[in-house]
């Protein structure tokens, strides 16, 4: 299908957390997981919401171009991967712009035959966050109804590739926070070089109202918004031993980041 | 000249020129903010002694002191101390800190009234020679005044008018104090006088009698450096003098005036060419110069008038408007961005957060990006900013211009305003559709017109009844600022200020427009939903409306509601330029409310859009409340599209960031003024507020002392506005992400 629309479940205009600077955020309709502590359940239908062309979302960056200095355009969603042939469009014609580009996705849609057209995504991708719900995989289909198989293999298609990126971890009391957890995945994320830090989000209960504007049952009912300097203690744990490990067993020359205070 | 060793000689050395020397002689920087140090003992101590003093004036309803029996002049007082031993730099208005002078000159009537509020009294002597025998500018501004405009100002379709209380808004070059010394400057203006013998016309022996007042002025400005034990007869030798020097010819205006807004310019960069010179010579370091500026913006912040409570609930907060203006990128492509740039905003964390001076920075794209990063942090931790668009400003005022109040550029020395608070275009909407009646006293204001009769209000008919009223309003308004700067300029001529100025000034005849975005919206909603009028059974005016359907509100980047905000705006300026204007002065105008929003809201009935009765308008240029749901920055948008070159005066735009909607990075906010200014936008106050954090201030005042907030034009202690303007602030929209 091509000149494909996209189907845009919301815009944010005014993004400062999802890629650097001020960002264009679109967020694309549809989500094949079902984590259960999602804060856009309404993002998860397939059904049409608001369609634009690439055109349409490149004349609304437009807009508002003058504030995205240091930012670009970032697609989230649901999961932007669902809509692959929009996503390549618009990143290619972005890049075309100079236009800075992020890519906000749980790989949940990458198999073998999307890798092809994901690649060639990555190639007008400036920046992925790849959002990491659970290292253990079968914690990881309880809390998604899915496995996590196909998100590691899209980490080792980054690494691959060397596409730099953001891992993304949403810290759940009880679900993700135990140490074997954690260790785990400081384990596992100390091996990529692609990989530039670790945001760890602690999780909050404001996307709960959501599911009940629904008529759904909340499924992590009674658990409770995670303490945020634990969870900031725990990516400072992660972002430390991957720069340590990047630098010395793995060789590379990290850049280090200029200080900003 | 030992004064001027080691300075770049330039044109500046043969003629009253202080831009010529700081361009030949200021050192740019391009670094961060590592460089800058904190307070010294010194300074923290006397930080303590004027906080204390802050919360006992705040205590004691207001006022500590005020005098009763003395005119303050330059010369009226002793010299007063915090401390003399720890103070670098010294100068009180009065012998004492935070004790108000009395300045009768505006109106002696206003002014016994300013102290009977706060429990004074006028000596009888006072009361006898400015009733009896010396006239005063209100008195002179009464007798003139036409039965028109008596009536407009009673209805509150023009307000604030400065015909009871100084006009303010002109900014002496007091730097020239400084480099050139008193006695020079006074052998400049008796050789400018000499010019202006033939024809000995009307306004040749104006200005000669005012350049002889300035003469005066500037001989008693010698002695009040002798009252302090200075020779300001002389230039200054180095930083502290020149700080030193500044600050006096600055004290001399604010003892003579008491002006609504008593600006100081932009010294930063003047000062910062002494400062370096001395630490190059050795003579300071670090810490000394930045203990200097933290006492001279000390002093700044204790500038105090005595006001009437009529003038507080306009202006609320106390304000003096010292605005020191900051930054700025110079015609020859190098910014005026200096250390001494940066140790001003390092004041508000060195001497905590304060609402003067008014910090105010001259913004371009250009600026080094350590300096915008610093910016972007001190507003973050401080709400005390304001920005204004140098792109905008430099061009027409060229790179030596400075903010007096909040928004009015003017180029330093050269350019003047009179000051024209605002007309209420929102009520003009209303005498438009009402036949020149006020919908809640029922008076007839304006000319007498038949009261629009159809079922709904038609928007081609009532644009042609509002082009009609500003017809009369802006006839109104321009007789009465006419009236008021000629028995200004007659009765409390601003001497001190004026002797900072060349002989031949560019004058503005500054007005003001209030209720924009309620006009905007309410003209959308006739223009695109249904409207139709109540009228009120007893006086058959147009006092309600049931409005069917939706229609865009200005403040979502919606050119529907947009164009009309400017359409207005047009019409406006194209009949004010029609008007006959006193001394050639070139008519302008800005969106600006101050604080007065608030009490526009309350004598204001029932709008189209949907506004009730008594609601405060959105300050300044900002769209209404609650109604910019689409974003922040298309509420950016659209305030930036209002036409700078319609609105020469400014145009204000507050808005209000959550903490978290930056993430942490100071960066973001930088590119949100970038942005900003890049589509066109004049004007903006930052506020980084929580609103939680405001409502916990409101009912818990006492845990928030220092909390400072921006609110239009100018910054204020939160803690000093009135319930219906806290209550005001807390509502405007808050922009936050997700």
């Amino acid at each position: 299908m091509k000149h494909s629309k996209g189907n845009v479940h919301n815009i944010e205009t005014f993004g400062t957390f999802d890629g650097p600077g001020v960002r264009y955020v679109l967020f694309l309709q549809g989500c094949p997981f079902q984590c259960k502590f999602c804060h856009n359940r309404d993002s998860w239908s397939t059904e049409t919401n608001s369609l634009m062309s690439v055109e349409d979302v490149l004349s609304d960056f437009e807009t508002y171009k003058a504030f995205y200095r240091n930012g670009g355009i970032t697609v989230s969603g649901g999961e932007p991967l669902m809509q692959t042939e929009f996503v390549r469009e618009l990143f290619k014609a972005a890049k075309e712009k100079g236009i800075h580009t992020t890519l906000d996705t749980s790989a949940a849609c990458f198999n073998h035959k999307k890798a092809a057209l994901i690649r060639e995504i990555l190639t007008y991708t400036d920046l992925v966050l790849l959002d990491i719900k659970h290292i253990d995989e079968d914690k990881h289909k309880s809390l998604t109804n899915a496995s996590n198989k196909q998100v590691l293999a899209f980490l080792e298609l980054l690494e691959t590739i060397g596409k730099p990126t953001i891992i993304r971890h949403v810290l759940i009391p009880g679900i993700n926070d135990d140490e074997n957890s954690i260790d785990r995945l400081e384990g596992r994320l100390m091996n990529y070089r692609c990989v530039d830090k670790v945001e760890v989000l602690p999780y909050h209960t404001n996307g709960k109202f959501k599911w009940e504007t629904m008529g759904l049952t909340y499924p992590l009912e009674g658990i409770p918004a995670m303490d945020k300097r634990t969870a900031k203690a725990i990516e400072d744990r992660l972002n430390q031993s991957i720069r340590f490990n990047q630098n010395d067993a793995l060789g590379k020359n990290y850049p280090s980041k200029p200080t900003r205070h | 000249m030992e004064a001027w060793r080691n300075f770049n000689g330039g044109t500046w050395q043969t003629t009253i020129d202080v831009r010529d020397f700081i361009q030949n002689n200021y050192h740019e920087y391009k670094g961060d903010d590592s460089f800058l140090v904190g307070p010294t003992e010194a300074s923290t101590r006397l930080n303590k002694q004027v906080t204390d003093l802050l919360l006992k004036e705040l205590k004691e309803g207001g006022v500590l002191d005020m005098d009763t029996d003395v005119v303050s002049s330059i010369t009226s007082h002793d010299a007063g101390y915090l401390d003399k031993s720890l103070e670098t730099i010294v100068g009180l208005q009065t012998d004492k800190p935070f004790k108000r002078a009395f300045h009768p000159y505006g109106g002696i009537n206003v002014a016994k009234k300013a102290l009977e509020s706060y429990g004074y009294q006028v000596s009888d002597r006072m009361d006898e020679i400015f009733n009896k025998y010396r006239k005063t500018h209100n008195q002179g501004v009464f007798d003139a005044y036409t039965q028109e405009v008596r009536k407009a100002r009673r209805s509150g379709i023009i307000t604030g008018l400065p015909d009871g209380y100084g006009r303010g808004r002109i900014i002496g070059d007091y730097r020239r104090a400084a480099l050139y010394g008193v006695s020079r400057l006074i052998e400049e203006k008796v050789a400018e006088k000499s010019r202006y013998k033939t024809p000995m016309n009307e306004e040749n022996i104006r200005l000669r009698e005012e350049i002889q007042e300035q003469i005066n002025a500037l001989n008693e400005l010698i002695e009040l450096g002798s009252i302090y034990g200075f020779d300001l007869a002389n230039p200054a030798q180095n930083a502290k003098e020149a700080i030193q020097w500044t600050y006096l010819a600055y004290l001399a205006a604010v003892k003579e005036q008491n002006g609504a807004a008593m600006s100081l310019g932009r010294t930063a960069t003047f000062l910062d060419i002494y400062i370096q010179r001395d630490i190059e010579e050795g003579r300071i370091d670090e810490v000394d110069a930045q203990e200097m500026i933290d006492h001279f913006i000390m002093k700044l912040r204790m500038i105090r008038f005595a006001r009437t409570p009529e003038y507080n609930e306009l202006f609320t907060g106390d304000p003096t408007w010292v605005t020191e203006s900051l930054a700025g990128m110079g015609e020859d492509g190098r910014s005026l961005v200096t250390k001494t740039t940066f140790r001003y905003l390092q004041t508000l964390y060195n001497l905590d957060t304060s609402a003067e001076p008014n910090l105010t920075v001259l913004w371009s794209d250009a600026l080094p990006q350590g300096f915008k990063h610093f910016c972007a942090k001190v507003s973050a931790n401080t709400s005390s900013i304001q920005y204004e668009n140098d792109e905008i400003m430099r061009p027409k005022h060229g790179d030596d211009y400075a903010i007096a109040c909040c928004v009015s550029p003017m180029t330093i020395g050269k350019e003047m305003q009179f000051f024209g608070a605002r007309a209420n275009l929102a009520k003009a909407l209303l005498y438009a559709i009402n036949g020149g009646r006020d919908e809640i006293t029922g008076a007839q204001v304006s000319p007498e017109t038949p009261v629009y009769d159809k079922e709904y209000l038609e928007f081609d008919a009532v644009m042609e009844r509002l082009d009609l009223i500003m017809d009369w309003l802006i006839e109104t308004y321009v007789s009465a600022l006419n009236t008021i700067h000629y028995m200004h300029d007659k009765y409390a001529y601003e001497r001190a200020q004026m002797a900072f100025h060349d002989a031949e000034v560019k004058r503005n005849f500054a007005t003001g427009i209030a209720g924009l975005s309620v006009v905007a919206d309410s003209l959308s909603a006739i223009k695109y939903a249904k409207v139709k009028p109540v009228y009120d059974k007893e006086s058959g005016l147009i006092t309600d409306f049931e409005t069917e359907g939706d229609f865009p509100y200005y403040g979502n980047n919606d050119d529907r509601v947009d164009t009309i905000a400017n359409d207005v705006i047009r019409i406006f300026m194209k009949k004010l330029r029609k008007q006959y204007t006193y001394r050639q002065s070139v008519p302008t105008m800005s969106i600006l409310t101050i604080t007065s929003n608030v009490v526009y809201g309350l004598k204001t009935g029932n709008t189209p859009d949907g506004r009730k009765a008594g609601e405060s308008f959105a300050p300044g240029a900002n769209p209404m409340h609650g109604r910019d749901n689409t974003g922040a920055l298309n509420s950016l948008l659209s305030v930036a599209k209002i036409p700078a070159d319609e609105c020469e005066d400014g145009i204000s735009n507050t808005f209000t960031l959550v903490p978290t909607a930056l993430n942490n990075d100071y960066e973001n906010l930088a590119s949100v003024i970038d942005g900003y200014f890049t589509k066109g936008g004049y004007h903006v106050n930052i506020n980084i507020l929580n609103r939680d954090q405001l409502i916990d201030a409101y009912n818990n005042p006492d845990k928030y002392p220092n909390l400072t907030i921006r609110v239009s034009g100018y910054a204020v202690n939160f803690a000093k506005l009135t319930n219906p303007q806290k209550r005001e602030v807390i509502e405007r929209t808050f922009h936050e992400t997700l």
